[in-house]
């Protein structure tokens, strides 16, 4: 017995691959194996005989087929680890650059979002108007007739007339102001209203282009003070840059406000570069004032009964500073690399919860 | 406007500094531009007296010096030929900035001897071009600051020199004297008025004046005055040196001195040689076609209309505007006539503009000048002839009389409160008004003449604020519109156009920010570049026409791109296009463009060329993500700008096109200069129709615990056999069991012959009540086989 345990234990510790194994098996506990041949001669023996071999044959049998199945373990194992050794990868290869990698959103369309959400905030609505705009509108109706100097000072593109048509020739708006206007026309008095938007003006240089876009806002009530001008002001700064931002205003002149005001940020100056909310240097951000009379009138708004204010300013120049981009003109030459380098993730949507 | 410390203090007693007179100054809403202060880069320069000056042992043109300073004696060597003993010089010490040659000194050592500092010329210290030798100066105690000498016996040299912006309301700051009064007001000093004395006159004026009938309207109120026997030549150094301070160029006493008032006082003035005046002078419109060679050299002719000043042989003058040359005053001039009128704003800026004149008179006519001045501005500067040029001054000629400006408007002192939010007492109210001239009688104010700006209680307010200064005014809350948390406030469409530009960067394109307007050449490719949508005025050739479309900036963005050396690119834009040249002629457009391969080459071998089943992937996945149904039309024949064989319109119904996807057509690339092939697409977000039902409530989702089965067919075709033709067969079979159609695989010519194709679709089968058995699908199969042959004729691939 134990000549047959030492035997079968040794050909299973030695069986190389899984057919050797399978070999061993049939040998020793296969039907016609050596162990099982044995214990068909279990019946032939006497009871006192039966008594001691039947145990001593059964844990032979037991010990064999554990013994086979933990060499088959080894042996998968060892032929797993062998397959594995041959399937090495260069893991510094680049990763695989799907054609649908993500594409960027134009800093323009970012801070208009941004510009947005923060307004939405404070209950402004969002007004759009045309480009092509009549001189009434984008003048007249601002206070601005037609022999005022700020005509002229505004650089404005003048559409084509055909011969025979006697109409003042359209201008491309030379501001988002007119959307004010339409805007009063259509829905009268309460209004809470910014309008974005791309206007025009014909000059071109290191800091101008002859399209640009404003944001507009205009609120009428019948209380509503420059102090409050300020204070949303002062908010949405403060929002829009993420840190705690003054403004200064300064007397001016508009023709569509009264009375003006030109309204600087705080901010201060390090090797060229503009921080905002910081240090005792003003920087000059937009005009605004108090919507004149005239205009309330041009709006079909009485001015005896509503009042409000008006402000406007470059969405290009607020993103320059916030985002650090130098040059305005790069915003509508659509280099590829410019796109990459300052364009948003299409996925960061600007929200107040997570800041703009 | 410009002017200078020394200038405004002949208006305002004030112990203001500089930088406290431009604070003020922007705090008004005169926005301060520039300061030029020489006083500044001069500073550190000190007065020193050369003791003795040897030649240089090693150089021919060099003196070596021992200058006497205020730290002892110190070896300077110099090159100017005037360096010698005895002169006292003005010296630039090592460590000192020296502006006119850009260089900060440090002790040298020229040709073997040491030099501490230098001796200056005007030149380098940008006093003027002089550089023949270094600066002596008459008089000055050694170690005394240069710019203290310059104070005392040169002040023009360390005056400083303001610039301020004009808003067109304040024309009154036109002159030096309006800005005096506005800092009086705030309280930076005292005005200093200088009443006018009348010349009295010693003739009758030879020169007469009319005003036709139609042209009161324009010029109300025309004074002049001969004054004979003047010496016309240079004018005094400190008129001239105050006009240069400024920018303007002296010319001769007479001219100088129309421009001393100009600045001055905001009353721009004229000066004829009145022995070049034949007869009198009449004020008229033009009939048109006159024609005048004015002061600048140029020949201008007037329109209809237009304002002239003529003698008895023409037009001398375009009146308030530029004088005539023939009759201008000269050096040889003896006997002038001075005029002084009114001229009306709005005329004189239509007549500047149309004729393109920018003179200093249109710009103050044009914004309104002191209609109570024209008189004692003729008499003041009869004063300054006078003093100037000699002569004698006949009696004053005129015309019409002076425009009433006197108006008064109510003061309710509680509306500075109410409108702007500032509290500020009424007693002060008052006060900051009657500063700036304004008479307050009761809660009456009267509007002084120089203001024509003041229309109404509103600029009362303005007035008053901006004298307390905005800077005072505090932030109050604006309370919200509606309590709790704000209302949505996009428009679904304005929503849409969020959604179609995140999605498209989302599918891997960069968005760009284009202009709205092409050249007329690359517009008339697309339908665009007519009459109706071009500027009167482009910027430039390159922008004359509002674009028709957004693919032709993309296209042009993409040449510059290719120029730069990238091949590989997703562009896109969502933005207007303009269908004509009313107001409103504008759509929203979403476009995108792809060029070149769908990645960079790489080692998985993954990067492809684009093609256009790229673009109608990401037109189909933007439009999804507006909204558009799933089941759209895919027709052919858009524009002539697209691959005739290779673009497909998405559409609900042939006229309701909602995008189109396809190849540029080569002719426009090559028209743009673009490298193709170019894949693009456009959508229409505004054609998607709206949503009925606006719930977000989804519809119930009905799943199936049954396995769905799929089959694969392979039908052979006419190549020219449409994709979806086949499907739509397919799908028709049996519509309650057919969940899905889909081609997996197509083979074009080879075996199958020329022109035919073979297209392999799989076919799921989503049974609802019960498994389905081999026969139920052997039927579904033959009927699909049918459905598709009827459709396209094909059949099952052998």
């Amino acid at each position: 017995m134990e000549e047959l345990r030492q035997k079968y234990l040794t050909e299973v510790a030695g069986a190389a691959d899984e057919s050797a194994l399978e070999t061993v098996r049939l040998a020793a506990i296969g039907k016609k194996g050596e162990v099982s041949l044995k214990m068909r001669e279990l019946g032939r023996m006497t009871p006192e005989e039966r008594q001691v071999a039947g145990p001593a044959l059964n844990a032979l049998k037991d010990e064999i087929t554990s013994a086979i199945a933990a060499r088959k373990q080894a042996l998968g194992d060892a032929a797993l680890e062998e397959r594995l050794r041959g399937e090495w990868l260069d893991v510094t290869l680049p990763g695989r650059s799907r054609g649908a990698a993500m594409g960027t959103i134009h800093p323009v369309s970012q801070v208009w979002e941004e510009v947005t959400a923060i307004f939405a905030d404070m209950g402004f609505a969002v007004a759009e108007g045309p480009q092509i705009e009549t001189d009434f509108y984008n003048f007249d109706a601002l206070n601005i007739p037609s022999h005022h100097p700020a005509r002229g000072e505004m650089d404005t593109f003048y559409m084509h007339r055909a011969e025979g048509d006697n109409r003042p020739p359209h201008v491309l708006r030379t501001h988002t102001s007119p959307v004010q206007i339409r805007t009063m026309q259509e829905q009268g008095a309460p209004i809470r209203i910014i309008a974005p938007g791309r206007v025009y003006r014909a000059d071109y240089d290191q800091t101008h282009t002859p399209m640009f876009h404003q944001v507009e806002g205009l609120a009428l009530d019948k209380s509503i003070s420059m102090a409050n001008l300020k204070w949303v002001l002062e908010e949405f700064f403060t929002a829009y840059f993420g840190t705690t931002v003054k403004t200064r205003f300064r007397a001016s002149h508009f023709p569509f406000t009264e009375p003006s005001a030109e309204v600087d940020i705080q901010c201060s100056w390090e090797d060229g570069q503009v921080r905002v909310g910081e240090g005792d240097g003003w920087l000059e951000v937009l005009g605004s004032g108090m919507v004149h009379p005239s205009v309330l009138k041009a709006g079909g708004i009485d001015p005896d009964q509503w009042q409000g204010f008006a402000f406007g300013m470059g969405i290009d120049r607020i993103a320059m500073l916030k985002y650090g981009i130098p040059d305005l003109r790069a915003f509508f030459d659509s280099d590829l690399r410019w796109l990459r380098h300052y364009g948003f993730s299409p996925l960061a949507v600007p929200t107040l919860h997570g800041g703009v | 406007m410009k002017f200078t410390l020394s200038w405004l203090k002949e208006h305002l007693e004030t112990t203001a500094t500089v930088d406290e007179i431009a604070e003020t100054l922007t705090d008004l809403g005169l926005e301060v531009e520039g300061v030029e202060d020489p006083a500044a880069r001069l500073a550190q320069f000190t007065l020193a007296k050369v003791r003795s000056a040897e030649q240089h042992p090693d150089a021919d043109r060099l003196r070596v010096c021992v200058v006497e300073t205020d730290e002892g004696d110190k070896q300077i060597v110099c090159g100017a030929p005037n360096a010698r003993a005895g002169i006292t010089v003005v010296l630039a010490k090592p460590g000192d900035y020296v502006p006119g040659i850009d260089v900060t000194l440090s002790v040298g050592n020229i040709r073997g001897v040491e030099s501490h500092g230098m001796m200056a010329s005007e030149r380098e210290l940008e006093l003027s071009d002089e550089h023949d030798g270094i600066i002596e100066l008459p008089s000055g105690e050694v170690g005394q600051r240069f710019i203290d000498w310059l104070a005392e016996h040169d002040p023009a040299k360390v005056d400083p020199v303001i610039e301020i912006a004009i808003t067109p309301n304040r024309q009154d700051a036109l002159g030096v004297h309006g800005i005096a009064r506005d800092l009086a007001a705030r309280g930076l000093g005292r005005l200093i008025e200088k009443p006018v004395e009348p010349v009295a006159g010693a003739f009758p004026c030879p020169v007469s004046v009319t005003i036709d009938d139609d042209t009161l309207d324009g010029c109300p109120h025309f004074t002049g005055r001969v004054i004979r026997c003047v010496k016309n030549g240079p004018s005094p150094q400190w008129l001239q040196q105050r006009l240069k301070a400024i920018g303007l160029r002296p010319i001769s006493a007479l001219v100088d001195i129309t421009n001393f008032f100009t600045y001055d006082q905001n009353r721009p003035l004229h000066v004829f040689d009145a022995d070049k005046v034949k007869g009198g002078l009449r004020v008229h419109r033009a009939q048109g076609g006159e024609t005048l060679m004015a002061l600048d050299d140029k020949e201008y002719s007037f329109q209809p209309g237009m304002m002239a000043i003529s003698d008895d042989t023409g037009a001398e003058s375009i009146a308030g505007i530029m004088g005539g040359a023939p009759s201008g005053a000269s050096d040889e001039t003896v006997n002038v006539f001075l005029e002084s009128a009114w001229w009306d704003p709005v005329t004189i800026a239509h007549t500047g503009r149309a004729l393109k004149i920018n003179s200093d008179a249109r710009y103050r006519f044009e914004r309104g000048v002191d209609p109570a001045f024209t008189l004692p501005g003729l008499e003041a500067a009869t004063r300054m002839v006078l003093d100037l040029c000699g002569g004698e001054a006949s009696e004053v000629v005129v015309a019409g009389a002076a425009p009433d400006h006197a108006r008064s408007y109510p003061l309710d002192t509680d509306r500075v409160q109410s409108l702007v939010g500032m509290e500020i007492a009424p007693e002060v109210q008052r006060a900051s008004l009657t500063a700036l001239g304004f008479v307050v009688e009761g809660d009456q104010v009267q509007v002084p003449s120089w203001r024509p700006d003041v229309r109404g209680s509103a600029d009362l307010v303005e007035e008053v604020a901006r004298i307390a200064s905005l800077t005072r005014l505090k932030g109050q809350p604006m309370a919200r519109a509606n309590a709790g948390v704000p209302k949505p406030i996009l428009t679904p469409m304005q929503k849409r156009e969020q959604v179609v530009r995140r999605t498209i960067a989302a599918l891997g394109y960069n968005e760009c920010v284009t202009y709205s307007f092409v050249d007329g050449a690359t517009a008339a490719l697309f339908d665009g570049g007519g009459d109706a949508m071009r500027l009167e005025n482009p910027i430039s050739a390159d922008l004359s026409h509002m674009r028709p479309a957004l693919l032709p900036g993309l296209l042009q963005a993409a040449r510059r791109n290719q120029a730069r050396g990238i091949a590989d690119m997703a562009l896109f834009e969502v933005g207007p296009a303009f269908h004509g040249g009313e107001p409103g002629e504008q759509h929203l457009l979403a476009t995108g463009l792809l060029i070149g391969r769908t990645g960079p080459k790489d080692v998985h071998g993954d990067a492809r060329a684009v093609d256009i089943y790229d673009v109608k992937a990401d037109a189909e996945a933007a439009l999804s993500a507006m909204g558009a149904p799933a089941k759209v039309q895919i027709l052919r024949g858009a524009n002539d700008w697209w691959h005739p064989g290779r673009h497909g319109k998405i559409c609900l119904g042939p006229k309701k096109v909602l995008g189109i996807f396809g190849e540029v057509h080569p002719r426009i690339l090559n028209a743009v200069g673009v490298k193709g092939p170019a894949m693009a697409f456009t959508l229409w977000p505004a054609e998607i129709p709206m949503p009925r039902n606006t719930g977000a409530a989804r519809a119930p989702l009905i799943l199936s615990d049954l396995q769905p089965v799929d089959r694969d067919f392979a039908f052979v075709v006419d190549a020219e056999v449409e994709a979806l033709t086949l499907t739509n067969a397919a799908a028709g079979a049996d519509k309650a069991l057919i969940s899905d159609v889909r081609v997996f695989d197509q083979f074009v010519g080879g075996s199958l012959g020329e022109g035919r194709k073979s297209l392999a679709i799989t076919v799921r089968l989503q049974p609802k009540d019960a498994t389905l058995t081999d026969k139920e699908i052997e039927a579904v199969s033959a009927k699909i086989i049918e459905k598709v042959a009827k459709a396209t004729g094909g059949t099952l691939r052998g």
